[in-house]
């Protein structure tokens, strides 16, 4: 097989999940599209290892630990995301501007509750 | 690597290669719905298919070990993990105007560019290259081996990582986890 196919697929897959991280409102939906810049990265991974030959094998582990690794991050940012829509109501990425200039955000004392979340974290874990 | 005996042009393809385009097709078409859609829930089942028409070429790539463990992982639990964090915020059911946006067009020019970018490299510099499938690369044999011969510790440092993440999920989504000294609703 050439391995343009692969490569060209995983670059469009790449390209189709950055559109969506850029494009969604939804932070769920941008989880979604960073799935899919990942699952980009693992066919490139596979596709190369089985050119290489590695005899470690070294693309198909790494794609191994990068499944891993997005099912961690999947669940920590769907836990964030559940968390922020407990607490504002929404999950819509454009209301979330605490951290924007003064004149487009909502008021300091909000920025508050966002900012205390990493250290109750912590202290709780 | 092969390609010193001269390789296969693409206007003569193999019978992988067809199936390779056509699942290709398949799942950059459901990719595409996925990030285009309005009904939040069908992105997350076209998510499915996209996550699967991947776990095919993993299969014509001869690796099925990876396969499996995309069908596993991936259709198996991430997308059920999304769908649940969908119903938990009260995603709407049907079509949802909002689901884009505003920066909609300079998101599509960007992906568009880049798209022409990476294509226009990848297709330059792999023109030529050939894979050889004529051997099993990642069978459950060779990928066992290889992970825990050469790979035993950060193997080990991932599953570290994968329960730090549990102890964070279960945290941050507890409820009341402190006393109301903090909490502002």
């Amino acid at each position: 097989m050439h391995l343009a196919y692969p490569a060209v697929l995983a670059a469009l897959l790449f390209c189709t999940g950055l559109y969506g991280v850029l494009a969604r409102r939804n932070a769920i939906l941008m989880l979604m599209s960073v799935e899919l810049m990942l699952n980009a990265v693992n066919l490139n991974l596979v596709a190369f290892d089985v050119w290489l030959r590695d005899t470690l094998h070294a693309g198909q582990v790494l794609t191994l630990f990068t499944i891993t690794i997005a099912a961690a991050e999947i669940g920590i940012g769907l836990a964030i995301v559940l968390l922020v829509h407990r607490n504002r109501g929404t999950s819509d990425i454009d209301r979330l501007t605490d951290l924007a200039d003064p004149p487009a955000g909502t008021g300091p004392e909000r920025a508050d509750t966002v900012a205390d979340t990493p250290q109750k974290s912590e202290a709780a874990a | 690597m092969i390609l010193a005996a001269g390789h296969p042009g693409f206007l003569s393809p193999t019978g992988v290669e067809i199936a390779f385009v056509l699942v290709g097709l398949v799942t950059f078409g459901a990719a595409l719905v996925t990030v285009a859609t309005r009904q939040l829930v069908h992105a997350a089942l076209w998510l499915v298919v996209t996550l699967g028409g991947l776990a095919v070429e993993y299969l014509l790539l001869t690796a099925e070990f990876i396969a499996w463990v995309q069908v596993l992982i991936y259709l198996g639990s991430v997308v059920v993990l999304l769908l649940f964090g969908l119903m938990l915020t009260k995603a709407p059911i049907g079509r949802s105007p909002d689901a884009d946006s505003g920066n909609r067009p300079v998101a599509l020019a960007a992906a568009l560019v880049a798209a022409a970018l990476l294509v226009w490299v990848v297709v330059d510099a792999f023109r030529s290259t050939w894979i050889d499938l004529s051997t099993v690369q990642g069978s459950t044999d060779v990928a066992g081996r290889s992970l825990f011969q050469h790979w035993v510790l950060p193997f080990e440092a991932l599953s570290v990582l994968l329960l730090a993440a549990l102890v964070g999920a279960i945290v941050l989504s507890r409820r009341n986890g402190r006393p109301a000294g903090k909490e502002t609703r």
